[in-house]
């Protein structure tokens, strides 16, 4: 047992804080701050300069730009870039599809896809929820059907979450509609959005966003080379790639950052004379807030400890859980320290309503999703029931 | 950072924890312990001591092991995980720690040596009805008499008080230009002018009304100077430890709970076919281990010297939060039994209710936070 970072691993981390506050752009750090809405451009130009300094998916084969790193040292990498207000490596493409076709995709398409990947060059989206398939996703109904060399695709998927700059798609599909259980007829295929027959529907959400997009295919042509893996196999690589996609997701050092906000914007604001920061009943609930963070830090620091080479640690299902709740909670308390002015949304730059203000709102709507996606909280709880607890 | 324990601090753990799985195989036999006084087994006490636990945090020119926080812990959590009675933390940790912090080498020699070896049990009295979780004293006072001194007032409640054979008694100095200074005293079990009356408390360990009237007692260190800090500190690195006896309880409380669940039928089934019930147990499941986080890291702290007041508040409120949850849900998920003194569940949640209680409680502690919470930008246990 021990207290402190390693020299290594302290000296790591001041290498990690002062790439992510010197070399990414002060603008796309500022914009991510204030919850603004990134565009392409500044999505695509954070992860090159990450990735030119092979800090796009360090957690990759080395062959394909890894960095073998310890567990700790990604743990450290990842809430450093969420502490600087990095825009992190684009998810679709850096912790799902990449990994994967490092796994599972032949030699050529590691040597088409993954360079590109990593660059984001190719902006990757994920065809996997449906209507009728959410939580449950084994019940999805979008076809492919063997015609000659092709795959030909129809169905539907849904909340695919920046779909509208996304050059291609990873789309679960069934192929054996006759399988004896319903995951062993599903397959993973790649193609590209701009494929005749795609057609793709943009969702507004609650904050006014366009984060999220229904995708409709009709008979859409997909050469046979562009499955992953094998036919009928693609409930195993979904299952990878959906472990993948829960590791970091408890987005410690962005809540943290947001804690820091409220603080700040506390004490800007006066009540009856004094500083809200100095409101005994918000400073309470800043500092419970900040202890459950510090519980859950903690907790992911015992996870990667013990997660090398291995089984993840069986707590790490209490990551994803907390994680959200935090997040949302912090949100939440930014919308009330905002008080009458959150409800200001879009009042713009001419308001004296500050832009965190304007804000607040938008996103604590918003964030309502991360309890939802990622493996909804309820399915969290059945996993800690049932694997954990033996219930 | 580092949360996993060496070989031999696994043995400990094995060697202690196989001590009390015999001494307390089930919740009868811990009943008929708690039946009669002084509420703990003398004999597994003895065992203990021949294990070397009760010396353990002392150092080895004091008789003690020389061990670490680490070691407490782990020592803390065996006992948790069974209820046992014994009362390593109060007597170990809290009043042989002010010993061994404050104590003169005779001091030190005499009574640590002796709670080593189990043929001495102290007890800190400290608490004084009308205040609560300071670290100073009002209402008993010490007043010098030529060459020694007497202390005169009331300290309740005081765990394990009546068995005592020595108390550390907290004292506002009455007078010698040093007034409203707390200073420990070491009052022998048998001095004039001590009267104990012990009385039975939920969780069934024991508790007493201390009455000093002009009662004889040696000033525990050298000097007249204030020792509030001091006390602070070691109250804080109780409340690190007790953080540990509450870890081992809360798993026992959600392991019972779960094997319930699996077991008991109703409706012609088993009540883990009942999503509203499973998904309770998985809330439990995760405040016992943000819990855990927060009170391993603690004990990091301790061992590290580091802010060990602010680290041990931490650890007060989130052990609060979790005990109060986890208990809770331990008996209204068993139902009607789990309010039973015949079945063990109960037990755990009274003693994880008097944990809360006894050195600051959840609330108490998130107003400690609450005032330093502008003083900091982030929480950062890296460091």
């Amino acid at each position: 047992m021990r207290l402190h970072l390693s020299p290594e691993d302290e000296a790591f981390r001041d290498e990690m804080r002062t790439f992510f506050t010197t070399q990414v752009p002060q603008s796309i750090r500022d914009a991510v701050a204030a919850h603004r809405e990134l565009t392409k451009e500044q999505f695509v130009e954070a992860q090159r300069v990450l990735n030119a300094a092979e800090l796009a998916v360090p957690h990759w084969p080395v062959e394909w730009g890894g960095r073998d790193w310890t567990p700790l040292q990604r743990h450290i990498w990842r809430e450093e870039m969420q502490l600087a207000a990095v825009p992190e490596p684009l998810a679709f493409n850096a912790s799902m599809i990449g990994p994967v076709i490092a796994t599972f995709g032949s030699q050529e398409q590691k040597e088409r896809f993954l360079p590109a990947t990593a660059n984001l060059d190719i902006w990757w989206c994920q065809g996997f929820s449906e209507p009728d398939a959410g939580s449950d996703l084994a019940s999805l109904r979008t076809t492919a059907v063997r015609d000659g060399d092709d795959w030909v695709v129809n169905g539907q998927k849904t909340w695919t979450t920046l779909g509208q700059h996304a050059d291609w798609i990873f789309c679960l599909v069934r192929t054996d509609p006759t399988a004896d259980k319903r995951q062993r007829g599903i397959s993973l295929l790649l193609f590209p959005m701009d494929s005749p027959g795609v057609t793709l529907r943009p969702i507004e959400l609650l904050d006014g966003g366009f984060e999220v997009n229904e995708v409709f295919f009709e008979d859409v042509r997909v050469p046979s080379e562009n499955l992953v893996g094998e036919e009928n196999h693609g409930w195993d690589y979904a299952k990878f790639l959906l472990g993948n996609e829960r590791v970091g997701i408890a987005r410690i050092g962005s809540t943290k950052r947001m804690l820091t906000d409220a603080k700040e914007h506390a004490r800007g604001i006066t009540v009856n004379g004094a500083p809200l920061s100095e409101d005994p009943y918000l400073r309470a609930r800043i500092a419970e807030i900040e202890n459950e963070l510090l519980a859950l830090e903690l907790t992911a620091l015992r996870v990667v400890a013990n997660s090398a080479g291995g089984k993840p640690h069986p707590a790490s299902s209490v990551l994803k859980l907390r994680g959200s709740e935090l997040q949302q909670a912090a949100t939440e308390l930014l919308v009330d320290i905002a008080g009458p002015l959150s409800v200001a949304s879009f009042a713009g730059e001419d308001s004296d309503v500050p832009e965190w203000a304007q804000a607040a709102t938008p996103s604590y709507l918003n964030y309502r999703k991360v309890s939802i996606y990622g493996g909804s909280n309820e399915v969290q709880r059945t996993i800690i029931a049932g694997s954990i607890l033996g219930l | 950072m580092e949360f996993s324990y060496d070989d031999e601090q696994n043995g400990l753990r094995e060697a202690v924890s196989g001590l009390l799985a015999r001494a307390y195989a089930d919740s009868e036999q811990r009943r008929a312990v708690v039946a009669t006084d002084p509420g703990f087994d003398e004999k597994t006490w003895s065992r203990l001591a021949e294990m070397g636990v009760l010396g353990l945090p002392f150092a080895e020119s004091d008789g003690g092991m020389g061990a670490g926080p680490v070691e407490v812990s782990v020592v803390a959590e065996e006992i948790g995980r069974v209820l046992a009675p014994e009362p390593f933390v109060e007597a170990v940790v809290l009043a042989g720690g002010l010993v061994s912090d404050l104590g003169t080498d005779a001091q030190r020699a005499e009574v640590l040596g002796a709670l080593a070896e189990g043929s001495l049990v102290p007890a800190f009295a400290h608490a004084e009805t009308g205040t609560r979780w300071e670290p100073s004293a009002r209402s008993v006072t010490a007043t010098a008499d030529g060459g020694s001194w007497r202390l005169t007032g009331v300290k309740e409640p005081v765990p394990h008080g009546a068995r005592a054979d020595v108390l550390v008694v907290s004292a506002q100095l009455s007078d010698h230009g040093a007034s409203g200074a707390t200073r420990l005293f070491l009052v022998q079990g048998d001095a004039e002018g001590l009267t104990r009356t012990a009385h039975r408390n939920h969780d069934g360990t024991r508790s007493a009304k201390v009455e000093f009237a002009g009662t004889p007692a040696a000033p525990l260190g050298e000097g007249t100077g204030d020792q509030t800090a001091a006390i602070e500190k070691a109250l804080a690195r109780a409340r690190v430890a007790y953080g540990h006896e509450a870890l081992g309880a809360m798993e026992t409380a959600l392991t019972t709970t779960a094997e319930y669940l699996r077991t008991r039928k109703q409706f012609g089934v088993t009540l883990n076919k009942f999503q509203a019930l499973t998904f309770r147990a998985a809330d439990m499941y995760v405040s016992l281990e943000l819990a855990r986080s927060t009170v391993m890291w603690a004990t990091l702290v301790v061992d590290a010297d580091g802010d060990v007041v602010a680290a041990a508040d931490r650890v007060r409120l989130q052990t609060s939060r979790a005990s109060r949850h986890i208990g809770k849900e331990a008996i209204q998920l068993h139902g009607g039994i789990g309010v039973t003194a015949e079945y063990s569940v109960g037990h755990y949640t009274s003693r994880l209710t008097a944990i809360d209680h006894l050195l600051g409680d959840g609330d108490w502690a998130l107003a400690r936070l609450a005032a330093t919470v502008d003083q900091h930008e982030t929480v950062d246990p890296l460091g």
